[in-house]
């Protein structure tokens, strides 16, 4: 510092001057509001899980008994070729329920390709949600039925969505807020940090939340970034982050509940990341094996976000084994009507590829549908080919 | 509503009037953007929009393109039209992801659900002097992503007709500015605008015989001006201003390419994986037994946009056209 300061002065001509301060610089705001607490928030387990509401506290049970069958039944499925593939939860529930329940009906949740249960959990049709996965329908659902936007599979790109339906909303005067799911990888994409930027500025009633599970396929988080925790990266943009145990679905519950009331209250976004571990593999197709210890897999299933809220349910007899055993059947009840209409082939119609591509068909669309119009016309005419090879091999039949 | 006598407009300024009255009938219209508020936008074509919209209906951004478009995605969702500007043509690379993962395909993709009618502003092409990411010619990304519709105007009427079609558009519109034609004039009366054909159709902006020359945007004065001076030559020429390349209007093309039996195509962009291509084969296809040449391609050469002191070189000037148009008596060649 010393010889530094004298290898200026030693300078010919240099002149002595004190550094002034930059004439505007001043703090933006307080930092230490946003900061996240240091050890993520849990309820469970704690003498504030007394003072949950038990409506919830069981309604949360249920839906997590349910998204945890509707998981192994769609993984089951794609062993059978039902599901092209499937994105397991397992592990997750509790933040995946929480999302749902934590929005008002006039609210919108923007998934990504991990979060069918939580699109299911706010009411839409199992089926539907997994078109997608089975390949027969990009999204299944009208968007705007449920207020779920379509899953998205580039990652984070939805969450500039977020921000600018929210910010849209708000300008129309509606107390809508949207709450936007990403994963541990997602943040090191550029649309989180554009998403979390615009929403700080324009104090979008917006909710990003951050399923940190610990791999983005197979990379792990120290892998993916160098942050103290993800939930710090929200005091860059001048928003509070707030850090909580993904597997606690009271206090998952808890934070975005907050957080949601903030958005809604015309406070700005907030930034949860909720640690939480993904069971599964990244889907079906992945070796999960190649790039973790099973002795870290063991420590998570003890800490298990299903068996969490059945324990306390329990222990502070809101739940009993009769209770127990009515949600385990009404979960099977759900895998069972799953299994048995995705076992029915879906009806496609091969000129929908041409339906919606624009608001008027161009004229080159009409001639590429008159094309395939006219294929399907001959392998549907048993008088126009060969008889015996037109089932498997006609076009529009193929899968 | 009195009218205002007809009197020479620039393209910049039919594009803001037709901005500001998009805004004034349809309370829906957002702008948004880098600098299109107190600034008016670098090139002025937001110019007064915030002061007589307020800042909520013209919005400046933060800088960040796949910010600006998937902002702009989710408020299309909630029932807006956002008309969004990408500074300049080379700035877009940013948002392409938001533009062909999700702009382009949410109709799509939620069967008829979501469409999207955002707009899509992005000033394009050479001949301003501007240094390097200022001057791309990026419309062959454009075209080659389904579920946009791509325009581009060439004149000051369609510049204001065709972004009220597109700003009107139930889909989302790549508008195309051809920056250096900002500042072009024409007799314009701002309250009496002339009706232009719809988006989609090409126009045939002088008739001739010998050749037609099919071109859009920066290249279309280009064309009409060698098309003057081929007439010394004693070539006639038709000159096809396509004005929209998706949907692309074959039948304007192939029938003035049957009647003149020659054809170039003219345009800034690259040669190689270029517009012209694509054209030149749909024209072969639709025309081939009326062609007394091969569909020549006047073409920017294949190169990264060169630094403003050789640009000229590099664009398509009359002299290159009419040395292609030249190159299309081909029976002297055999």
């Amino acid at each position: 510092m010393k010889k530094s300061s004298t290898s200026v002065q030693e300078l010919p001509g240099a002149a002595v001057r004190r550094p002034t301060p930059p004439p505007a610089w001043q703090p933006r705001t307080d930092p230490a509001p946003l900061l996240p607490d240091p050890e993520p928030f849990r309820v469970l387990g704690t003498p504030a899980a007394a003072g949950a509401d038990p409506a919830l506290l069981l309604r949360l049970y249920t839906e997590l008994v349910r998204g945890r069958r509707y998981n192994t039944q769609a993984t089951a499925l794609t062993k059978q070729g039902r599901l092209a593939v499937y994105p397991s939860s397992t592990g997750q529930e509790a933040c995946e329920v929480a999302a749902a329940l934590v929005l008002e009906d006039r609210d919108w949740l923007f998934p990504s390709y991990r979060d069918t249960l939580a699109a299911v959990a706010r009411g839409l049709d199992p089926v539907q949600a997994l078109t997608l996965l089975r390949g027969d329908w990009h999204t299944g659902y009208d968007p705007h039925e449920h207020r779920v936007a379509p899953l998205s599979t580039p990652l984070a790109t939805q969450l500039p969505h977020a921000v600018g339906l929210a910010h849209a909303a708000r300008l129309k005067g509606d107390d809508v807020v949207a709450l936007a799911l990403v994963g541990d990888g997602g943040t090191s994409e550029g649309d989180f940090h554009e998403a979390l930027n615009f929403a700080a500025v324009w104090r979008a009633p917006v909710v990003f939340l951050v399923q940190n599970n610990g791999f983005a396929i197979s990379v792990p988080l120290a892998k993916q970034s160098a942050a103290p925790s993800l939930a710090h990266k929200a005091v860059g943009y001048g928003m509070p982050g707030r850090l909580v145990d993904g597997n606690d679905a009271i206090a998952v519950h808890t934070v975005l509940a907050e957080a949601v009331d903030r958005a809604r209250r015309g406070e700005g976004p907030t930034l949860v990341e909720a640690v939480t571990y993904r069971m599964d593999a990244h889907t079906n197709a992945d070796d999960a094996t190649r790039y973790r210890e099973d002795a870290e897999v063991q420590a998570w299933r003890a800490h298990d976000p299903v068996k969490l809220m059945e324990r306390e349910l329990l222990e502070r007899g809101v739940l009993d084994e009769d209770g127990v055993r009515k949600a385990a059947e009404g979960a099977e009840a759900m895998a069972a009507r799953l299994r048995e209409r995705m076992n029915a082939d879906p009806e496609l119609d091969p000129m929908d590829l041409f339906t919606h591509v624009y608001a008027e068909q161009t004229t080159q669309l009409a001639e590429q549908a008159a094309l395939l119009r006219a294929e399907l016309e001959a392998s549907a005419d048993p008088a126009s080919g060969d008889a015996g090879s037109t089932g498997g091999e006609a076009a529009g039949e193929r899968r | 509503m009195t009218t205002t006598a007809v009197k020479p407009a620039t393209m910049a300024s039919a594009l803001q009037r037709a901005l500001r009255d998009a805004m004034a009938e349809d309370p829906t219209v957002h702008v948004l953007g880098e600098d299109v508020g107190t600034l008016g936008g670098v090139f002025r074509i937001t110019d007064g929009l915030a002061a007589e919209f307020g800042d909520e209906r013209c919005t400046d951004t933060p800088l960040a393109e796949a910010g600006i478009l998937g902002t702009a995605v989710g408020m299309a969702m909630y029932g807006l039209r956002p008309v969004v500007e990408m500074q300049f043509d080379a700035f877009a690379y940013p948002s392409f992801e938001q533009l062909i993962s999700h702009v382009a395909k949410m109709r799509n993709r939620t069967r008829g659900a979501m469409p999207l009618p955002i707009t899509v502003r992005v000033p394009y092409g050479g001949g301003i002097g501007g240094v390097e990411h200022h001057s791309d010619s990026s419309e062959a990304y454009y075209m080659a992503t389904a579920g946009l519709h791509v325009v581009t105007p060439a004149t000051v009427d369609d510049a204001y007709g065709m972004l009220r079609a597109a700003i009107a558009s139930d889909d989302p519109v790549v508008f195309l500015e051809p920056k250096r034609l900002y500042w072009s004039k024409a007799q314009w009366s701002p309250d009496e605008p002339a009706a232009v054909e719809p988006i989609g159709r090409a126009v045939v902006r002088r008739r001739g015989t010998s050749a037609t020359l099919i071109t859009y945007g920066p290249s279309v004065p280009v064309c009409l001006e060698a098309a003057e001076a081929a007439r010394a030559e004693g070539w006639d020429l038709e000159v096809v201003d396509l004005r929209s390349l998706v949907p692309f209007d074959d039948e304007t093309v192939a029938a003035s390419v049957r009647r003149t039996g020659r054809a170039v195509v003219v345009h800034e962009s690259t040669g190689f994986g270029g517009p012209g291509g694509e054209i030149a084969a749909r024209v072969t296809e639709r025309c081939f037994h009326h062609l007394e040449a091969p569909v020549l391609r006047v073409a920017g050469f294949d190169i990264p946009y060169p630094p403003p002191m050789l640009e000229k070189h590099h664009l398509p000037g009359v002299d290159r056209v009419l040395d292609a148009v030249a190159r299309l008596q081909w029976e002297t060649e055999s």
